[in-house]
Order: structure tokens, then C-alpha cells, then sequence
């Protein structure tokens, strides 16, 4: 009863969507107030129903419904109760619903927050964005309904996949989608203000909180994703160029440029056609991204269920809502006029520079995420390109964004002088040097690779520092007023930027220091031998045999000590999933601020030794901090005050306007 | 001319749309190599597991044998890797590898972890020999006979039927010639 339920509430939900799609668009064309009044309770009444549907299907994954098919397929009576949860969105149709999910959570959010936006507006944002919710839940119904009864009921489930019975993928997915989906608000944006032809300053302003909410959470999925892969792959890498990566990874760097390219819009009225496309391009990535996912048409370590059927519908799909929305640009956007001018030397400048390295950055991994795909349908052959191509050509591109990253909260909008410029950044610039010709030796090692990564790195970080002593020299030239309110004063915006950029740096200083100076040994080991490596000993104490709730593993307990001194006992284990007939492993971790120890399990050999892969990995954990640190500037940066200030004043005019009953509805 | 620019985006997607709409009905198919009845490139390689030690295709004359082309970095290669390792079980043909534009300790590794099917494995690591070859992607697959000529090439992984419907009559035939 409950899976038919589930599978009603989706049909009711795909009914609102179809009214929320069409009337309050033809509203908004007519001037008619009642039917764009339409939008915002059926955008609720969507959701509600959404989230039935979703309530449904996890009941049924945590009261073991194996007559339910998806659940038979993907769960098992023996799974602890958080992945039985969990496993709702680990399948090919739950993670689907889990999308759609987002999408009305996102569009019930736009329905709410948006009390100082014109009606049309809102109107057509929320119809764009049920068209989007009609395709999903149009593909969920026909091709991947997550309730179809399996008759007779199995006995017991076929579990789910042991590489998803993971704490991080309880988070990770939702966190993750909260991202991809996300980009369609900015998307619906977009569109709305092609439709209405309103693409100015004010529009930048609106979408902006959404975009970088977006961002954040898109930053914090990607990073705990690759925080997943690093821990539970065992082989100690937290990035593969797996096309399953690059698919959230091209969203996130067009996100990125979108976060800049909006800034300038909104603060100089500029770059509104780019803005307007990079909106739709990184959408449109996120759909791609789902394309290639979920239709199988690439090889990647992510063995999701596939079939050909379902690629069709999505391609359809991705045809239908891609193509319609580059035609309205194509159509409207000449008619957009330019932004204001700028010089050589500006801001603007600084961030059109971002944007193409950026764009050209994302380019370049659709390339290589595409390029097997090129080749196949040429007719040449199945092939895989590895990071050798991503590396060479991503570092590249990125060195001089982050460089720029350095000097752009410096320069002047519209024009300013580079001897002047020179002179603020001298001494970032040279301590940045310095550090990297330094701070390699003190580590041990000098390699180009590594001195540009701290040099970078070191150079971002200063150069945010002499900024905000700039700003409050400013300030209190003017005012008079002690630091800590000079610091205050800074808005919100302002610190979100430099957080975001500081875990930039962060971010550098991780991926550098881990290539530069982890240590890597995979060391056969018995009972009792002991290895060192970055400067610890590690003893494999002894291997015991337990028994987890739906598997079965060897435990290796395994202390480490540094001169002498114990600093942790180890417990890496390698499990065998009786259901699923899959081994796994589950590295152990010792986690610290300037190092990881990292300890996985190999294979067994004769007289009870194992290949032990032993790993010293120095900053590794700054990888995760700095897009943690990034997606908090993002954050910090959307409760700026002038998005709420401009929320406030937008009481007065709107009430007096001639749509008022769609801002009380 | 102006307004040409407005449409290039939707210009862009519709090619890339059709491309992927081949790619979702095409098969992955063989495509003849312009090297194939041609002598193999010579080499000299160091050997990945002694790079003390070389290995040249002259060494090789006299057998029939497989260059296999592989890399750590190569997701297909996992695909077809099961496939090689079942194949040197067997002792049929020997295997040599071509461990391309890789790290030595990283394809180490990765031989550890997943069995290694080589008789040798050597190492281009900026992929010269590769090039000789005329390598499109990973992986690939040569079968040379005992005078050094390149019989075929196998672009993409050796799956199970490749391998029994082609290769290995191939390799009967060019053994007992």
C-alpha cells in the first residue's frame, strides 16, 4: 500500500508541475495576476507532495518491503539501519527521486524568498523551473519508477553496494544534488530575465545569494566525495579524473566564474550576456553531468546501473531544455545592451581573465571527459584518458587564475593604475617568493611544482591579509573609528570573498605538500614486523577475524609509535560482504592537522602475512579544509546585509504595485 | 554577421548532441592500423620491475607475442584486465606490457593489486614508443609473429570474445606457420 501511495503522490506531483509550468508563464505574458499568483502554492503543493513520495519510498527501504523491486535490489535485512535509510537514494531510481526532491526543495525556497521580486519575475523563475521538475519526474515515472512491486516478494534483498555503506554517502549525494540542482535556480533566472527582457543590475543582485548557495553546497559535495573516494578506495588518492568526478567537477568551475561574472553584473551592470550564459552552460553541465552518469555512454570506476533506454530519455531531455534556452539566448541576448566600460587595468578585467581560464579550465575537462566518447563515435576505437592529460593542461590554466585571485580585490572597478597596483602587492609579492624558494628546503625537497604551489598559495593568503589592512586604513582615515570596529564594518560580502579565497589557498597548500612529500609503501608484513615510513614505525601487532552485521572481515591492529612515544593504534580492516559477494576495503586513518597516517589492507599471502600498503600523507586533510573554508565564504557571503536590506525595502514599492496578490499569496 | 555570435553556443551543443547520440547507439569496432603487416617499431625499454635492465624487440624475435599497451591511470585497461590475467593462466601467448606514460610506482601497484598478466612489463614513460606504434588511447593490443611483423591491433580492451574469435585463432595459426 505504501509503495502505490509513493508512486500516486509522484502523478499528483507531476499534475501541479504541469499546471505550475504553464499557466503562471502564460500569466506573466498577460499581465494576468491570478495565474501568476498560481506559481507559489503550487511549488508548495509540489513539494509536499514530493516529499510523500520520497517519505514512501524510504519507509519502505527501512521496513525491509522486499516486494518493492528497487528495494530487493539495493538493501538487505542484515544492513544497519542508517544505510537501509541511506540506500533510499542508492539506486538509479532513488537517486533520481532524491533529485526531484531538491529541485522542489530549491523551488519551495524560491517561493518563500522571494517577497521583493516583481511578479512576473517569480512567475516565470517558478514555471521554468517545473518544467525542469515535469522531465524529471516525467523519466522517474517511465523509466525508473523506484515502486514497482517485485511479485512474488524476494526473501531478502541483494544489499546494497558495500562501497556505498559508508557514513560519507549518507551525506555526500544529497549535498552533492543540493549543488547540481541548485544551478537551476540561477538557470530559471536566467531564462525569466531572457523571457522578460530584463537583464540588468537588479536581476545580478537577485540571483546572486542563489548562485553562490548553489556553489557552497556544490563545493561541499564535491569535497566529500573525494574525502569518500580517499578513504574508502583504499589507495589513498582524493582525486581520480574519473568521469563521474569531472561530471560535478565542470559545473562547479562554470559555477565558479558564474559567482565572479554575476559580481561584475551587479556591480557595474557589465558582462550580462557572458553572465546569462554561463548560467544556462553551468546548468546545462549539471544535466549533462546526469546524462553521462546515468546512460552508461562512458566507462568509469562509479558502476551505477545503466541502460540505453534511459540515456534516450535523458538526451531528449537534455536536448529539449539545452537547446531551448541557448535559442532564447541566441534570440534575445542581442538585444541586451553592453555594461559600462572599463580599462586594461581594472577589476573587470582581473575577473574576465578568471572567467575564460575558468571556462577554458571546464572546456578542457569536458574535452577529456568526452573525448572517449568522440573517438568511439567516430568509429576509433574504446580508449581512456587519464589524469596525465587533465594535469598537464589544468595547472596550466589554474596558475594564473590564482595568481589573479591575488591582485583583483585590489584593483579598482573600471580603471586603475598598474605601478600604483605594484606598489600595494610588493611586499605580498615578496614574501610569496620568498616562501617558495625557502620553505621546500625546510621540508626537505625543492621542485619547481612545489615552489609554484606555495608560491601561489602563500601569495593569495598575504595578499588577502594586506587587503583588509588596506580596507581598515581606509576606513579609519575617514572615520576615525578603533580596528575592531573598522573590522566589523567590513560588510559580509567582503568577508566571504577573502574566506573563500583563504581556503583557496588552503586548498593549494594541501594538494602541493601531499604530491611533494607523501611517503607510499606497500610492504608485505606478518605478525610483528614493523615498517617505517615519514618517520613512524608501524607494527602489525596481530590479525583477528570479526564479523560485522553483513560481512565478515580480517581486522589488522597495527600501533604506531615515533621515537618511542605511541601515537596510535590502527585497525585497518578488509571485509568480505556475503550478500553481495564483494570484498572491500576499509583503510584506517590517523587524522592530523599536518599529516594523515594512512593504513589499508591489501592481499593475503602465504603464512598469514598481507601486502600492507602503508602511506604518509602530509596535509592532506588542507585539501578537504580549503573547499570546506571556500563553501564557508560562500555562505558567509549570501547573509551579506544588503541582500537582506534590499529584501526590507522592497516592502513599500511592492505593495503599492498592481500585482500585489501574487506577493500575499 | 553580428548576431552569429548569439547562436554559436546552440551551434556547439547541437554538434555535441549529435555526438553523443551516436555514442549512446555505437558499438566500439577494430580499425585497421596502417601498421598491421608491417614490421613492429624497434625499441629498447627499461624493464618495469628492473629498470636496470632492458628489454628490446629484437629479444623477442623467434615467439609469437602480445604487446599489450597499459596504464595505471586507465580505467578501460580494469575492464580488460581479468581477461589477460586469465589469458597468461593459461600459457597460451606471452604478454608483454607497455606500461604508458605512467609512474613506476604507481603501475607497480597496480600490478600488485590487481595480478600481474605480463611476462615483462616495460616502461614508456613519456610514451615514444608509443607514438612508434601509433598508440591512440589506452588500451591497446599488438600481436606480433616470430619475424617481428605486426599481425593486428586491438584498439580498447581485450574483452572475451575479441580475444577467442580473433586472437587466439591468429595466434594458432601464425604459432604453427
Amino acid at each position: 500500500m505504501i509503495p502505490e501511495l509513493g508512486h500516486f503522490a509522484l502523478i499528483v506531483a507531476l499534475c501541479i508541475a504541469g499546471v505550475q509550468a504553464v499557466l503562471p508563464l502564460i500569466g506573466a505574458q498577460r499581465g494576468d495576476a491570478t495565474w501568476m499568483a498560481l506559481a507559489r502554492p503550487a511549488a508548495q503543493g509540489q513539494l509536499v507532495f514530493v516529499v510523500i513520495a520520497f517519505a514512501c519510498l524510504a519507509w519502505s527501504f527501512v521496513a525491509n518491503d522486499f516486494s518493492v523491486l528497487n528495494v530487493a535490489s539495493n538493501s538487505n535485512s542484515l544492513l544497519p539501519l542508517r544505510y537501509r535509510f541511506a540506500a533510499t537514494w542508492g539506486s538509479h531510481e532513488g537517486s533520481l527521486l532524491l533529485w526531484v526532491l531538491m529541485l522542489n526543495l530549491w523551488m519551495t525556497a524560491v517561493s518563500v524568498f522571494s517577497r521583493r521580486l516583481p511578479s512576473e519575475m517569480v512567475a516565470r523563475i517558478l514555471s521554468v523551473m517545473a518544467m525542469i521538475s515535469i522531465g524529471f519526474l516525467l523519466f522517474l515515472l517511465f523509466t525508473s519508477n523506484p515502486f514497482e512491486r517485485l511479485l512474488p516478494a524476494a526473501a531478502d534483498g541483494r544489499d546494497l553496494n558495500p562501497l556505498l555503506q559508508d557514513p560519507g554517502m549518507v551525506i555526500h549525494p544529497p549535498m552533492l544534488y543540493m549543488g547540481y540542482v541548485g544551478f537551476s535556480v540561477a538557470f530559471a533566472f536566467a531564462i525569466a530575465a531572457l523571457i522578460g527582457g530584463q537583464l540588468d543590475a537588479t536581476w545580478a543582485r537577485w540571483s546572486r545569494p542563489w548562485t553562490t548557495m548553489a556553489w557552497a553546497f556544490l563545493t561541499v559535495g564535491i569535497a566529500m566525495g573525494s574525502g569518500w573516494a580517499y578513504y574508502v578506495l583504499g589507495w589513498g588518492g582524493w582525486w581520480f579524473w574519473d568521469p563521474v568526478e569531472n561530471a560535478s567537477f565542470m559545473p562547479w568551475l562554470v559555477g565558479t566564474a558564474l559567482v565572479h561574472s554575476l559580481a561584475v553584473s551587479e556591480k557595474r551592470g557589465g558582462f550580462k550576456i557572458w553572465t546569462v550564459l554561463l548560467a544556462i552552460i553551468a546548468f546545462s553541465l549539471s544535466l549533462l553531468g546526469t546524462f553521462l552518469v546515468r546512460s552508461g555512454v562512458l566507462t568509469s570506476v562509479h558502476a551505477f546501473a545503466t541502460d540505453p533506454k534511459r540515456g534516450i530519455f535523458i538526451l531528449a531531455f537534455l536536448a529539449l531544455v539545452i537547446g531551448a534556452a541557448l535559442a532564447l539566448f541566441a534570440w534575445r541576448a542581442p538585444k541586451v545592451g553592453l555594461g559600462g566600460a572599463f580599462a586594461l587595468i581594472s577589476r573587470e578585467s582581473a575577473l574576465l581573465v578568471n572567467n575564460v581560464l575558468l571556462f577554458v579550465a571546464a572546456a578542457a575537462v569536458l574535452l577529456g571527459t568526452l573525448y572517449p566518447l568522440f573517438l568511439d563515435a567516430l568509429g576509433l576505437g574504446k580508449i581512456s584518458v587519464g589524469p596525465p592529460y587533465f594535469e598537464s593542461v589544468f595547472v596550466p590554466l589554474m596558475a594564473p587564475a590564482v595568481f589573479l585571485m591575488g591582485i583583483a580585490p585590489f584593483a579598482r572597478w573600471k580603471q586603475d593604475q598598474p605601478l600604483d597596483l605594484a606598489r600595494r602587492l610588493k611586499w605580498a609579492l615578496a614574501v610569496a617568493i620568498a616562501s617558495a624558494l625557502l620553505l621546500p628546503f625546510t621540508l626537505g625537497l625543492w621542485t619547481p611544482l612545489l615552489a609554484l604551489g606555495i608560491l601561489l598559495a602563500v601569495w593569495v593568503a598575504v595578499a588577502g591579509v594586506v587587503n583588509v589592512r588596506e580596507r581598515v586604513l581606509q576606513l579609519r582615515a575617514s572615520t576615525s573609528v578603533p580596528v575592531s570596529t573598522a573590522l566589523r564594518r567590513l560588510p559580509r560580502g567582503y568577508w566571504g570573498m577573502l574566506v573563500a579565497h583563504f581556503g583557496v589557498a588552503v586548498f593549494i597548500v594541501g594538494v602541493t605538500l601531499v604530491r611533494g612529500y607523501e611517503v607510499e609503501k606497500d610492504v608485505r608484513m606478518g605478525p610483528g614486523d614493523t615498517v617505517a615510513v615519514g618517520g613512524y614505525q608501524f607494527r602489525l601487532d596481530g590479525l583477528k577475524r570479526i564479523q560485522g552485521p553483513n560481512y565478515d572481515a580480517t581486522r589488522g591492529v597495527i600501533s604506531v609509535t615515533r621515537d618511542e612515544r605511541p601515537v596510535a593504534t590502527l585497525h585497518p580492516e578488509k571485509r568480505f560482504f556475503t550478500v553481495q559477494q564483494m570484498p572491500m576495503t576499509e583503510a584506517a586513518i590517523d587524522t592530523g592537522l599536518t599529516r594523515d597516517l594512512y593504513v589499508s589492507l591489501g592481499e593475503p599471502l602465504q603464512d598469514g602475512a598481507w601486502v600492507v600498503r602503508v602511506y604518509y600523507k602530509p596535509f592532506v586533510t588542507w585539501i578537504w579544509g580549503g573547499a570546506f573554508l571556500m563553501a564557508l565564504g560562500g555562505i558567509i557571503a549570501v547573509t551579506d546585509r544588503r541582500y537582506r536590506l534590499a529584501r526590507r525595502d522592497a516592502i513599500a514599492p511592492t505593495t503599492n504595485a498592481p500585482t500585489a496578490v501574487a506577493q500575499v499569496a | 554577421m553580428k548576431s552569429l555570435r548569439f547562436i554559436l553556443p546552440l551551434l556547439v551543443f547541437v554538434v555535441l548532441l549529435m555526438f553523443l547520440w551516436v555514442g549512446l547507439s555505437l558499438n566500439p569496432r577494430e580499425v585497421p592500423s596502417p601498421l598491421v603487416g608491417k614490421p613492429a617499431p624497434a625499441f629498447q625499454l627499461a624493464r618495469l620491475d628492473d629498470p636496470a635492465k632492458t628489454l628490446a624487440d629484437k629479444d623477442l624475435r623467434g615467439q609469437v607475442w602480445l604487446l599489450n599497451v597499459w596504464a595505471s591511470w586507465c580505467v578501460s585497461c580494469m575492464e580488460e584486465h581479468p581477461v589477460l590475467v586469465e589469458l597468461s593462466k593459461q600459457g597460451v601467448v606471452p604478454v608483454y606490457g607497455l606500461n604508458y606514460k605512467d609512474q613506476p610506482a604507481a603501475a607497480q601497484q597496480w600490478l600488485a593489486r590487481n595480478g600481474d598478466p605480463y611476462t615483462l612489463s616495460m616502461v614508456d614513460p613519456d610514451g615514444k614508443v608509443g607514438i612508434d606504434y601509433g598508440v591512440y588511447g589506452v588500451p591497446e593490443t599488438y600481436v606480433i609473429d616470430k619475424a617481428g611483423v605486426i599481425r593486428y591491433k586491438q584498439i580498447g580492451p581485450v574483452t572475451p570474445k575479441v580475444l577467442s574469435e580473433h586472437i587466439l585463432p591468429l595466434v594458432k595459426r601464425l604459432q604453427a606457420s
